[in-house]
């Protein structure tokens, strides 16, 4: 992201170096190609949020919390619950974070987030329809960004699939045309489990996962959500640049590959 | 999803008549605009676009400037009246990142580098929506760049496909888009074979995925013949003449 770039002279030697070390296949951290750095679940991290997840991709951390409360639903779904994420780059989170309105990189960080979420049809809206027209569940996911060391958008993905699986909410009854809820916890309807993938592309190789110094060296990334069953169900090409046909299908195989061993671990973590 | 029966017959016929792999009639003009520098006016389906372009000119802020190139500027903007619903005339989340995916999508064709520390602005003003509107803007303003006189790589043109249940199709219109499975917008340059925008919604399978991509490229090469034409018409064809196409269906 932009706001990632630091001191020129250091940036383009380091990134002669990178493109070096990819022509063998490595990386300047040591890894290989196609492999995200690791990454770390916990959830349940904010007792008072319906449901949360802290979630570390290398040194990027992002906190996701989901609020549940009824609202009124959208007019062309009058069945249907709202679900709404949203993320904030918190300004502490790297000095070339700022305070203020959100700035057009988090705006697409947070509408690429919402998008795999919403198109891989992870939670089943229909199930959160209370009183058609008048009364549904609506969920919000809001993730904070406390640290950022690269890869925002799948770090941030992450955090709302774990906060989503383990989060629990009040079951409602419709009573004398009121929605109430009662004492009840049930978990949120959660179907799919979609993982996005990032890749960057630096000289002319494809990397899995790029960490803030490969972000400064990237001409293209291009975020691909998978589902369970490896079908595509969002992507955002980005930066000022191009990708030739066959690297975009060279990217949506490695997303699938490598979302698989991903999807596992979430699973892993939000049993 | 919820009408999904109605969208497309059982022949493979779109509501509008269309074949799967059809586009919507589409009518450009080049050079629309008394003050802009270069401007181009697009109509496709129900879509009424204008782009104009100011620059190469002085930046302001100035501590904008860019010592090696040209500072691009993009706003893509839908007038209050150009949907359903009067729409607030703020700029909303979307129109924000589709300001900034077109800004990407056209930097690449642009020689900024021809012309350090100015600005280059491109304006997109949807005046009348009917889904597929930032393909539409990013192929008129790519129009209007060239009108603009500014050195240019290629043009970049842009085509949306998608999925109708599981059929990939192309060029969704509005119904289409919001009652559909699926929307993918990709820009293209077209000479020389590379992609500058590409998002996707909607559940693909690995195979839809291809063949909603690769039909997307196929359908942006055919646009572009009819960007040539406009501006063939605007230099060498006196007034401003709108180029139609009559597509033949497969």
């Amino acid at each position: 992201m932009s706001m990632m770039k630091k001191n020129h002279v250091v940036e383009s030697i380091t990134k002669e170096r990178m493109v070096q070390l990819l022509a063998s296949g490595k990386r300047l951290d040591g890894r290989a190609l196609d492999q995200p750095r690791n990454l770390n679940i916990e959830t349940g991290v904010i007792p008072k949020a319906n449901g949360s997840a802290r979630v570390s991709l290398g040194n990027t951390l992002v906190l996701a919390g989901v609020k549940i409360a009824t609202g009124i639903p959208f007019p062309d779904t009058p069945d249907k619950g709202i679900l709404m994420v949203n993320a904030e780059i918190l300004p502490m989170s790297s000095p070339y974070a700022e305070a203020g309105p959100p700035s057009e990189d988090a705006i697409e960080l947070a509408r690429v987030t919402d998008r795999g979420i919403r198109e891989s049809e992870m939670v089943d809206m229909t199930k959160l329809g209370l009183i058609p027209g008048k009364s549904v569940i609506a969920v919000f996911v809001d993730c904070n960004i406390m640290n950022v060391d690269g890869n925002l958008f799948d770090a941030t993905s992450y955090a709302v699939v774990a906060a989503l699986r383990t989060a629990k909410m009040n079951r409602y009854v419709v009573k004398d045309d009121k929605a109430v809820a009662t004492d009840e916890l049930i978990p949120v309807p959660v179907e799919r489990t979609p993982v996005s993938v990032t890749i960057a592309r630096i000289g002319d190789k494809l990397v899995v996962d790029p960490n803030s110094e490969e972000e400064a060296s990237m001409d293209m990334r291009i975020t691909i959500t998978t589902d369970d069953d490896g079908n595509i169900c969002a992507s955002q090409k980005g930066e000022a640049s191009t990708i030739s046909p066959e690297q975009v299908l060279q990217a949506a195989d490695t997303s699938i590959s490598v979302g698989r061993t991903i999807r596992a671990k979430i699973l892993e973590a939000t049993r | 999803m919820a009408g999904t029966k109605q969208l497309i017959d059982e022949n493979g016929v779109r509501l509008d008549g269309r074949k799967w792999n059809e586009l919507r009639p589409i009518k450009l003009q080049v050079g629309v605009m008394k003050n802009a520098d270069g401007s181009a006016y697009i109509e496709w389906g129900k879509n009424k676009i204008m782009a104009a372009v100011y620059g190469p000119k002085e930046v302001h802020p100035k501590h904008q400037v860019l010592p090696d190139r040209a500072l691009l500027r993009c706003r893509y903007h839908m007038a209050p009246f150009s949907v359903d619903e009067r729409k607030n005339p703020a700029p909303s989340r979307r129109e924000i990142e589709i300001s900034k995916v077109i800004r990407e999508a056209l930097i690449p064709a642009v020689i900024v580098e021809d012309y350090p520390r100015t600005a280059i602005e491109v304006w997109v003003e949807v005046l009348q929506s009917d889904g597929g509107s930032r393909v539409a803007g990013i192929t008129a303003a790519s129009l209007a760049l060239a009108d603009a006189g500014i050195n240019m790589r290629d043009l970049v043109v842009g085509c949306s496909c998608g999925l109708i249940g599981e059929q990939v199709v192309s060029d969704l219109d509005d119904t289409e888009d919001k009652e559909g499975n699926g929307d993918m917008p990709v820009a293209i340059m077209p000479n020389l074979g590379l992609v500058s925008l590409l998002q996707v919604d909607g559940v693909y399978t690995r195979e839809n995925f291809q063949k909603a991509f690769e039909l997307a490229l196929e359908k942006g090469k055919q646009i572009y013949q009819m960007q040539r034409e406009a501006l063939t018409t605007r230099f060498f064809g006196g007034e401003a003449q709108s180029t139609e196409i009559e597509e033949a269906a497969e």
